[in-house]
């Protein structure tokens, strides 16, 4: 398997100045701005690399399905451990690095540019790079692959990817608790402080709900003291995947905050997770307000589903970030062919 | 470019004389890093003390085309911080203030200029840390590890310093503000931050430093485990990673390593045996009592031949002593140390050292080693007199064979320490010229004049 076909295609449309879209499964067609562009279907390179359990690292080519990946680590005992939403059955593993999105256990492992190790991608040029490698201790040249995770394909085709992977948690145990909003939000900061083996957090419409993860006698001391009821079945993965009927609602508005941010006064349904640090907006009318609301607390907002956005999708950046953005596209892909508006319009 | 008169007069402008230093009497502190073999007196030492005076001072740099080289406490071991012989050394030292700490948020806000363990020390009495702890804690500035991306033992578990940090404030090198990342996770755009966390103070000045602060472990204890062969250890480290478990730190010693520090620290090392492992575990009690049977299990069976756990806290840090002091204790031995900072695959971690035993001969020189042998990160010190030409020489080649030999095992050429000028030829032999040519891309989209520390960590390509 080459990237030739790949290099080819990238030179001949960077020639002509024709946008390609990059495209996995489609799993996240509906994220950030509209596609455009002669598609280019990634899943034609795939196949896992290699995978060393005892290494802590993964490598597969773009097109690998992302549940073969998770369920060749799971048959290892291990995981992904910013547990990716794939939104969908087609999800690639390049293309849930290039989403950058992270799930309920983000809060307390960390996201997905955390753990990518390295990358190799096909520049805008059709040059073939490799950058990082296959360890987490590696501070040789700037940190390109990690750039690279949430880009959206606007700096390059991320051709295969290198993710530190971690054991799966001897124990899980999920706990429902009936509060508002607000002492939600007291209840989770409280808990940050301590030493918590809580891998999740989400309240909605009066209830939080928390998992446990973690060795057999931490979860059950954790159990013990925060008490409430058992939560069966697991509702994890409805969460991740917006399977829960919150998630239906159409504009849906992704504000992440700092967690001690106050709850939001703007209308409409919300669902909080990551300890109240991400925070959902259903059906909220006007989306100036809403991203003024998540400005004034120090955050931001991202119109993340919705049938009209061509107000752009993801928070305004300010001129001189923006400059730093574009210099940035212009290195990647002078021609400026590779999802070329996907990302922000001068992107 | 400017002339040392014209600079120093610019400078005392806006700065008053106590912060502009340049006389030679001033200034030789400032000629090199912890990399002591490198050194070059700067023409200038500015230590603004504000951050308008920063602004300014890389405004004046820029217009006079004046090379800059940002420096914390001068503890880098890759040269990173040796000054421009042309140019202004801009001491960050003075920024030295724990601006904002919200227990609540699990944040602190602290100039460039603090010092890793004084983040901790401030957290300490709301029951946080600083998870990021290189050896040099004590010393090194907050600055510095964002510049380096900076290890320490308990990144394994924890991080690296770009993990625990989420937001920067700071200058480019035309004087204008840039704000990167958010207390707010998934800033958007491009990853900035993962840029800026580790490019060697060649993108920016950074002035301001939001990180993560962590709850305190209820309680730590650590293993002090026996191998009577050097790659019996390194395969007793991947078993506890096999087991399922993430230590909190998993370091290693080789024999002459653990007998130069035993005579530093008394830390009571096991003085017979080949290799030993230091394997921790933190967390709440029912967790650490778990994880330490779990661990105890797995080492034993991979073949240690003497265990002893940390009974209390000042036990535990006894045990961690030693190899924390592993450089300063190479120090006592030998006239000068090289210390390396290579990263492998933990599965090569047997042949690299047999290689590095081999060069030991093929150079004659003593090559003791410690390890972050949870992420393959190792440190070979080796040994030399540099007033000797021919050591000095001879450590050089040595270097750059172990380094070109964890690239070819499937590793990197520095895990924590940088490039800095110490690696940078071996930028050649890790990355290809395209890639290369990517890195001067970059560097250009921030500093097109090539201003801020040139000369470090990214070769040009006429190299």
């Amino acid at each position: 398997m080459t990237l030739e076909p790949f290099q080819e295609r990238i030179r001949d449309a960077a020639a002509r100045g024709v946008a390609l879209r990059l495209r996995g499964g489609g799993t996240k067609d509906f994220y950030g701005n509209e596609p455009r562009g002669e598609m280019l279907d990634t899943r034609t390179y795939a196949g896992i690399v290699s995978y060393e359990p005892t290494e802590l690292v993964i490598t597969a080519r773009c097109g690998t399905p992302l549940s073969e990946a998770e369920r060749l680590l799971g048959e290892n005992g291990q995981c992904l451990p910013f547990e990716p939403p794939h939104f969908g059955a087609g999800a690639t593993f390049g293309g849930c690095v290039a989403a950058g999105l992270s799930g309920p256990r983000r809060a307390s492992a960390g996201a997905l540019r955390d753990f990518v190790l390295g990358a190799r991608i096909v520049d805008g040029r059709g040059r073939a790079l490799a950058f990082g490698g296959q360890v987490m201790k590696n501070v040789a040249g700037y940190d390109v692959s990690r750039l690279l995770a949430g880009s959206l394909g606007t700096l390059g085709l991320i051709a295969e990817a290198s993710l530190k992977v971690l054991p799966r948690p001897a124990a899980e145990r999920s706990l429902r608790l009936e509060m508002p909003q607000e002492r939600a939000l007291e209840t989770m900061q409280r808990w940050a402080a301590q030493p918590l083996p809580i891998s999740a957090t989400t309240w909605h419409d009066g209830e939080l709900l928390v998992r446990l993860s973690g060795s057999t006698p931490a979860v059950a001391a954790a159990a013990a003291k925060i008490g409430g009821e058992p939560l069966e079945p697991s509702p994890w993965a409805a969460i991740r995947e917006h399977a829960h009927p919150f998630f239906a609602a159409s504009p849906l508005w992704r504000v992440a905050v700092p967690p001690v941010a106050p709850p939001l006064a703007l209308p409409g349904a919300q669902l909080l997770e990551w300890g109240g640090a991400l925070r959902w907006l259903a059906g909220a009318g006007d989306g100036a307000a809403v991203r003024e609301a998540a400005q004034r607390v120090g955050g931001h907002a991202t119109l993340f589903r919705a049938r009209e956005k061509s107000g752009g999708a993801f928070a305004p950046l300010g001129p001189a970030a923006m400059r730093l953005h574009r210099g940035l596209k212009a290195v990647f892909d002078p021609a400026g062919i590779l999802n070329p508006g996907r990302l922000y319009a001068e992107l | 470019m400017g002339s040392r008169l014209s600079v120093v007069s610019a400078l005392r402008a806006f700065l008053p004389a106590r912060a502009v230093l340049h006389e030679e009497e001033d200034t030789r502190p400032y000629e090199c890093d912890g990399l002591t073999a490198y050194r070059q007196l700067p023409m200038v030492v500015a230590l603004p003390e504000t951050e308008e005076q920063v602004r300014r001072v890389l405004e004046l740099c820029f217009s006079m085309k004046i090379p800059v080289v940002p420096r914390g406490a001068g503890t880098g071991l890759s040269g990173g911080a040796l000054p421009p012989g042309d140019g202004v050394l801009l001491s960050m030292a003075k920024f030295m203030r724990v601006l904002r700490l919200d227990p609540r948020a699990g944040i602190a806000v602290v100039q460039p200029g603090v010092r890793n363990a004084a983040i901790s020390e401030a957290a300490a009495p709301f029951g946080l840390f600083y998870a990021p702890d290189p050896s040099s804690q004590i010393a090194c500035t907050i600055g510095g590890n964002v510049s380096e991306n900076s290890g320490g033992v308990h990144c394994l578990k924890y991080g690296l310093t770009l993990h625990n940090v989420l937001r920067l404030r700071g200058y480019t090198i035309e004087g204008e503000p840039i704000e990167i990342g958010s207390e707010a996770p998934d800033a958007p755009g491009y990853d900035l931050l993962a840029l800026a966390v580790g490019s060697e103070g060649m993108l920016m000045v950074v002035t301001e430093v939001t990180v993560k602060l962590l709850p305190l472990p209820q309680c730590a204890r650590v293993i002090m485990a026996s191998f009577d062969d050097v790659e019996k250890a390194g395969q007793a480290v991947a078993a506890v990673i096999a087991a399922g478990i993430i230590p909190a730190g998993l370091e290693m010693m080789d024999r002459p390593a653990t007998h130069a520090v035993e005579q530093f620290v008394a830390a009571g090392y096991d003085l017979q045996a080949a290799a030993i492992l230091l394997c921790e575990s933190d967390g709440t009690a029912e967790e650490v009592d778990d994880e330490i049977a779990r661990m105890k299990a797995v080492l034993s069976q991979a073949g240690a031949t003497r265990m002893t756990v940390s009974r209390d806290e000042p036990e535990r840090l006894r045990f961690w002593s030693g190899r924390k002091a592993a450089f300063p204790a190479v120090g006592r031995i030998s006239p000068d140390y090289y210390c390396m900072d290579g990263t492998i695959p933990r599965k090569r971690l047997g042949e690299v050292l047999r290689f590095i035993a081999a060069m030991e001969k093929k150079y004659a020189l003593r090559c003791p080693n410690v390890f972050h042998a949870g992420d393959g990160n190792l440190h070979p010190l080796i040994l030399f007199d540099a007033n000797d030409a021919g050591e000095l020489h001879r450590t050089e080649l040595f270097a750059a064979e172990v380094l070109e030999k964890c690239v070819e095992v499937g590793g990197t050429i520095t895990g924590e320490h940088g490039v800095g000028v110490e690696k940078i030829n071996q930028m050649c032999v890790q990355f290809r010229p395209d890639e290369l040519e990517l890195f001067q891309s970059i560097k250009r989209v921030f500093d097109a004049r090539g201003l801020l520390n040139p000369g470090k960590a990214v070769p040009t390509l006429a190299r």
